[in-house]
């Protein structure tokens, strides 16, 4: 239990996936102009992290890794070097099946997210969790607190980034930064700020 | 008075449109504006009659400012004489304060009042007082053996990375001052923490040593010591309470003495220049994070991090926090505007200090980033707090 809190804790602040690793910059810097839909992407990116990671889990841990194909008689095959493409096949394929349950299941939440979800397919935030997941050998409960928290975590950052743009609405800011540059200052701001967990180990 | 008036007549032509230094019209609207209220009046509202201009509002901080800033200087020199083993006399103390301070505070303002004028013609907007406060707040926050190339580096990030890139005073989302001592902080630790930054010492001749190393009172509290409390380590190493409060001991220039940003505090709060509401919820964040794990270290005895036993109160007068929640939390435009995201943004920044103090080994004090922290949620923070008022309102029918 103290374990799954202290990943919870981790990936929220100490080693945020956007403000730590700098993963999912793209859509971070692209959809935090308006904090309604900041709000709704970060809500869709937890969503699908919490789903994807565990079924990467699942796919890496009975395809894929060294020896993991030994219930199907083949103990010495190591197929390992192929996760990251599969990876990318079972996020794409899980959110284009999400999107289509979700169409017919509940057309308010589609209306919602509906926009996002086919741009979280190539979020990199997503893939890169699903191989930290690997690389830190997590078990699978942990992979599903490590998707969700990590997921959390990227809403936070793109929350606060999207409530400072908006405050920025405001600001004067000189012709060659306006846009994508003052953003990147900004990022880069925030990722001073988030420095304060640096030195936590939990 | 009449010829200083005079004088402003007679060279506004060289900097008005077409005049020879028009460029530098900020540089002397700034200069006027010091002296005489200017007569232009606005020509179409809105008009907001008022006292209090931002000119009026930034002096009275500078006002506020002296208490810390006098005895820091009188502090510095005292420790630097009683290192150096001169009689620690207090108007020698205070004269070699000076000589210590001076050259930090000068080199502070003259870079960035350099970055500030350059801006503001190219820019063409005017000069904010903002930035007198700014270039005051910033060299006390640092240890005064910093090299004076690392203070005009760190002024210069804060403000033009922290302020000016987004247009100037009141557009900013970050405390300048503190964005460009995080900024030197990460750039150059070796001169911003440890424990030889805290005391200066000259190459006099009756200086019998080189360097003084002398532990900070949070880096003793954070280190488990010999005997279970860690009051009582404290007050070996020569840190009692009333110590602490008064401040007389090695540590950054101005942020030493809880005492002198109480009075500095009990002004600010009277003129009503800043938020009592953020002080008062940055004082009960810090005990009601604190004293849970006091009373519940007082059952378990000492636990593995030795700051949980140490008494609420200490929290108070430890480090920098007395004077980062006066002077650097309080600030106007990184702070939230809404009453009850201040009660929210003060306290949370209470707790995490202590929350940092007792669990981040890596800053043992972390109230600089903290408060740069809780800047970043300011903005939510009124947002969050304007959408739940507009959800209370009746609306107009």
């Amino acid at each position: 239990m103290e374990n799954l809190i202290s990943i919870f804790l981790n990936s929220l602040f100490v080693g945020n996936i956007l403000l730590a690793y700098f993963l999912g910059m793209c859509s971070f810097l692209a959809i935090s102009k308006n904090l309604d839909t900041a709000t709704g992407l970060g809500f869709a990116v937890t969503f699908v992290l919490a789903i994807t990671t565990p079924a990467n889990w699942l796919v890496y841990h009975y395809l894929l890794a060294p020896g993991a194909l030994s219930w199907a008689g083949l103990p010495t095959i190591d197929l390992s070097f192929l996760k990251f493409i599969t990876f990318i096949a079972v996020i794409a394929a899980i959110v284009q099946a999400l999107e289509m349950i979700i169409d017919r299941y509940s057309p308010p939440l589609y209306t919602a997210l509906g926009v996002f979800l086919p741009l979280i397919a190539v979020n990199c935030a997503i893939l890169g969790v699903s191989l930290f997941m690997v690389e830190r050998e997590y078990s699978f409960v942990e992979s599903v607190i490590f998707g969700a928290s990590s997921g959390i975590g990227w809403t936070l950052a793109i929350v606060t980034m999207a409530g400072i743009r908006q405050k920025l609405r405001y600001a004067r800011v000189p012709k060659g930064l306006e846009g994508f540059g003052i953003s990147m200052i900004i990022a880069g701001l925030m990722a001073m700020s988030f420095m304060l967990f640096s030195g936590i180990t939990l | 008075m009449k010829l200083l008036g005079k004088f402003f007549d007679t060279q506004r032509k060289q900097f008005s449109e077409g005049g020879k230094l028009a460029a530098l019209y900020p540089f002397f609207e700034a200069l006027e504006t010091l002296f005489f209220i200017p007569g232009t009046v606005t020509q179409k509202g809105p008009h907001i009659r008022d006292n209090l201009d931002l000119k009026r509002l930034m002096s009275f901080v500078i006002l506020s400012l002296l208490p810390p800033l006098l005895f820091g200087i009188y502090n510095t020199g005292y420790q630097s004489n009683l290192a150096s083993g001169l009689t620690p006399k207090f108007a020698d103390a205070f004269i070699k304060g000076l000589t210590i301070v001076l050259p930090v505070i000068l080199v502070s303002y003259g870079v960035g009042l350099f970055w500030e004028i350059l801006f503001a013609s190219i820019r063409k907007h005017y000069i904010s007082e903002g930035f007198l406060v700014t270039g005051l707040l910033f060299p006390l926050t640092l240890p005064p053996t910093i090299p004076l190339w690392q203070v005009a580096m760190g002024i210069s990030f804060g403000v033009v990375i922290g302020k000016e890139v987004f247009g100037g005073t009141g557009r900013n989302f970050l405390n300048p001052a503190l964005t460009g001592r995080a900024f030197l902080f990460f750039a150059y630790p070796a001169n911003m923490t440890g424990e030889t930054v805290w005391t200066f010492v000259s190459g006099m001749k009756t200086a019998s040593v080189d360097v003084v190393s002398g532990a900070t009172p949070l880096a003793i509290a954070g280190i488990k010591g010999a005997s279970d409390l860690v009051e009582s380590s404290l007050a070996e190493a020569g840190f009692t309470y009333l110590k602490l409060f008064w401040g007389n001991y090695p540590g950054t220039i101005g942020g030493t003495s809880t005492l002198m940003c109480l009075i500095g505090a009990i002004f600010l709060i009277v003129t009503g220049i800043a938020s009592y509401r953020i002080m008062l919820g940055g004082v009960l964040g810090v005990l009601a994070v604190a004293y849970p794990g006091y009373v519940l270290s007082l059952f378990k005895g000492n636990p593995a991090a030795p700051m949980l036993s140490l008494h609420p109160f200490y929290h108070l007068v430890l480090g920098g926090f007395a004077f980062g929640i006066t002077y650097m939390a309080t600030d106007p435009v990184s702070a939230p505007g809404m009453n009850t995201a201040k009660w929210i943004y003060g306290f949370a920044i209470g707790a995490l200090t202590v929350l940092m103090r007792i669990f981040n080994p890596a800053f043992p004090e972390g109230i600089m980033l903290v408060i740069l922290f809780m800047n970043l949620f300011s903005p939510l923070l009124d947002h969050y707090e304007i959408q739940a008022r507009l959800k209370k309102r009746v609306p107009n029918v």
